[in-house]
């Protein structure tokens, strides 16, 4: 009995990991594709995406869910970016200019998300999701319209012909894998882009040295109850804002390296599915709205692109088409993120209402109501 | 002056700006060069297009299932209908009216599963419509081009199968409603008398369901979920008994703006029809749990106003096409306002 309820609930707690990892398995061999290759891809991709991902972590640990406002940082981080080859500050160094000048701006986004968020508690996730739109338009309006007219622009090659705005594809040859190609290391067939590791591998110290300071378990008392949380003293509007400003200024930090990885920059819509990824990820590794971990990310981030790298070969094989692969791979993103909602959901409702009948039948207190009908 | 006060804080200031932009848009159209009554025409022709699409979300802000992110499973309804109007090659009102007929049975299996879905996640349900939504939408896209159509006008020429993107209704249903009754003055204004009576026609019979008693039941669920249980109704029925009607709306919504537009839009465009929809009636002064006809009629107009002076008077002004960005803020932010008010039920 106890054995097959936790089989039971190991399957669905883990079921849209479960699912993922069987079709990217049942997908590698029509793909055609060799295993050193999808390797070597995967490391890439770990490189280039798990920062992003980990920027997640802290509000879900402040129990606001998945921070689809991170998008916010992504064009923080754009717009250091730009400035960047605008100023021609080429190599590393030009990367460590764009996170300056990101820095103040998505601390400032971040701090209208929070104060946001916080006025639709409960209602985070889908806050998060509009808000990036809206201040999309912002961002456009700033990079089409006022970059190249009120705000200085001295490179004219990245204007538009019309004179001001930015173009549509941003080269950033100058800072091309400037962090990855610092220290290349070559393990046997594979090239690993060895410092960009290193920064995430402090960032994962960070997260845990962050766990544990005062801020950090004020935070997770916040995610537990804000109720209680407010009662102990614990600033709750104050935390959430905080854990949001840390989520977006990672996001922001995160873009830009993932960008010098990809060498260049769609200016109007690089940020349009940063947000879908990354959560998409975290889900896929089996994390939910109120759980996640840092081991969560990384089997997330290879799970997800090792489906993203085999789906659209795969789909042209066995369906003669290559757009099928590619609509099935966003199906299955957007699908993943839509199951794992939708069982987190019902199971907490469920939760709800066990211990509601717990408390109703047994007069023993609700110590055990959780279980009483289970 | 208090009754003023009163007045402004129940309408929002953000109506109250948007109402008085698009005044000014009006005012200073023809200043600028832009002919009023081709602008006044166009702004009837998207009111009719789009009013359904928002008349659709109704029901569920009704019944306590909140804004409709989920639309797109109605509009994909809708397009399984038309697409099989066409296949079966129905002309003239026969089409129109088939495609909706044929789209029912789609909106109501879809709406049915969908509304279960969302019993079971109350609370979550505009996170979870929004995700649902979005991935229908993916699976539909392998679906149009796996599906056996095989009306030469929806394939795609060289492979023989596969729908094309976009599929004109030019023979089948063109203008069907928008024609009918039409009133043309001079060279630039038509009045869509049958576009405008057809809605007409949809908000008079929602006005009339919500008064019905399943409709007053509904109202109940949503306003006040454990009194409406003490009073023996079900909230889960009546809850999925409102997303079937806003999942068939959306359909026969989409298939209306069909008929306006001349196109079948098929892929991924579902998706980007859903914000415009929900922004309006949040403009119109709707909020997540209440909504009226009022509010539908209003928005659309506002916002779709909104929609059709911009581009054309801030480009003759500016002498650039700021038009997509205003609206993207525009229509964000009306539904950043809406989210972040104050509920007056919190579930």
């Amino acid at each position: 009995m106890s054995a097959k309820k936790s089989i039971g609930k190991f399957i669905s707690d883990y079921a849209v990991l479960i699912i993922f990892t069987v079709i990217t398995l049942a997908a590698i061999s029509p793909s055609g594709l060799s295993i050193s290759y999808i390797i070597q891809e995967v490391i890439t991709r770990l490189g280039r995406n798990s920062f992003l991902v980990l920027a997640l972590l802290l509000p879900i640990f402040a129990g606001m869910g998945l921070n689809f406002g991170m998008t916010l940082g992504a064009m923080a981080g754009q717009i250091g970016l730009i400035f960047a080859v605008n100023w021609s500050v080429a190599g590393w160094q030009g990367l460590v200019f764009a996170v300056l000048i990101g820095l103040p701006i998505s601390v400032f986004l971040g701090w209208i998300c929070g104060a946001v968020m916080n006025k639709a508690k409960g209602r985070e996730m889908v806050t998060g999701y509009i808000l990036a739109f809206f201040i999309n338009g912002i961002y456009q309006f700033f990079v089409l319209y006022m970059m190249g007219s009120v705000i200085p622009i001295r490179n004219a090659a990245i204007l538009l012909s019309r004179g001001y705005g930015i173009r549509n594809t941003l080269n950033l040859e100058s800072v091309r894998q400037s962090l990855d190609n610092i220290f290349m290391l070559k393990v046997g067939p594979f090239l690993v882009p060895v410092i960009t590791f290193v920064i995430i591998a402090l960032l994962c110290v960070f997260i845990v040295w962050f766990k544990r300071t005062k801020l950090g378990q004020d935070m997770r008392a916040v995610g537990q109850d804000m109720v209680v949380a407010d009662a102990a003293g614990i600033p709750v509007e104050k935390t959430r804002i905080i854990a949001i400003i840390i989520s977006t200024v990672l996001a922001c930090v995160g873009q830009i390296i993932f960008l010098q990885n990809m060498g260049n920059l769609a200016t109007y819509n690089a940020h349009d599915q940063t947000g879908f990824f990354a959560v998409a990820a975290i889900l896929v590794g089996g994390a939910s709205v109120k759980r996640a971990s840092i081991a969560n990310v990384f089997i997330g981030v290879v799970l997800l692109h090792a489906m993203f790298i085999v789906s659209p070969l795969a789909g042209q094989r066995l369906f003669g088409s290559a757009m099928i692969g590619e609509y099935f791979r966003q199906f299955i993103g957007y699908g993943a993120i839509a199951l794992s909602l939708v069982l987190y959901a019902w199971k907490s409702r469920k939760a709800a209402d066990d211990a509601r009948s717990g408390l109703r039948h047994g007069a023993s207190g609700n110590g055990n109501g959780a279980g009483g009908q289970a | 002056m208090r009754n003023l006060k009163t007045f402004i804080q129940d309408f929002g200031w953000p109506r109250i700006i948007i109402f008085l932009f698009l005044v000014s848009l009006f005012v200073f159209a023809p200043a600028v060069g832009v002919r009023l009554d081709a602008s006044i025409s166009d702004v009837f022709n998207r009111f009719g297009q789009y009013a359904i699409l928002v008349l659709a979300l109704v029901p569920m802000i009704q019944s306590g299932c909140g804004l409709n992110f989920g639309l797109a499973l109605g509009i994909i309804a809708g397009l399984l209908g038309s697409t099989l109007s066409l296949q079966l090659e129905l002309r003239g009102f026969m089409g129109f009216f088939g495609a909706i007929a044929l789209s029912a049975p789609f909106s109501i299996l879809l709406g049915y599963l969908y509304g279960k879905l969302l019993n079971k996640v109350k609370g979550e349900e505009m996170t979870i419509a929004m995700y649902v939504g979005f991935s229908f939408v993916m699976l539909m896209c392998i679906m149009w081009l796996v599906l056996p159509y095989s009306n030469p006008t929806m394939v795609w020429g060289y492979a023989g199968k596969g729908l094309r993107t976009t599929i004109t209704v030019e023979g089948y249903w063109l203008k069907i409603l928008n024609d009918f009754l039409a009133i043309k003055v001079g060279r630039f204004f038509v009045f869509p008398t049958g576009l405008l009576l057809f809605v007409g026609f949809c908000a008079f019979c929602m006005w009339v369901f919500l008064r019905s008693k399943t409709g007053t039941a509904m109202t109940a669920v949503g306003s006040n979920p454990d009194f409406a249980r003490a009073s023996g109704v079900s909230a889960d029925k009546m809850r999925t008994i409102s997303v079937v009607i806003s999942t068939f709306l959306g359909a026969i919504g989409i298939i209306v703006y069909q008929q306006s537009f001349g196109f079948v839009q098929l892929y991924t465009a579902p998706t980007p029809m859903v914000f415009p929809a929900i922004a309006a009636i949040l403009i119109g002064g709707a909020n997540i749990n209440k909504a009226s006809m009022v509010n539908v009629l209003v928005g659309t107009f506002l916002f779709q106003g909104l929609l059709t002076m911009t581009p054309s008077v801030i480009n003759s002004v500016l002498q650039t096409d700021m038009s997509e960005v205003i609206r993207m803020i525009v229509s964000n932010g009306m539904i950043l306002y809406a989210l972040t008010r104050k509920m007056k039920v919190a579930k």
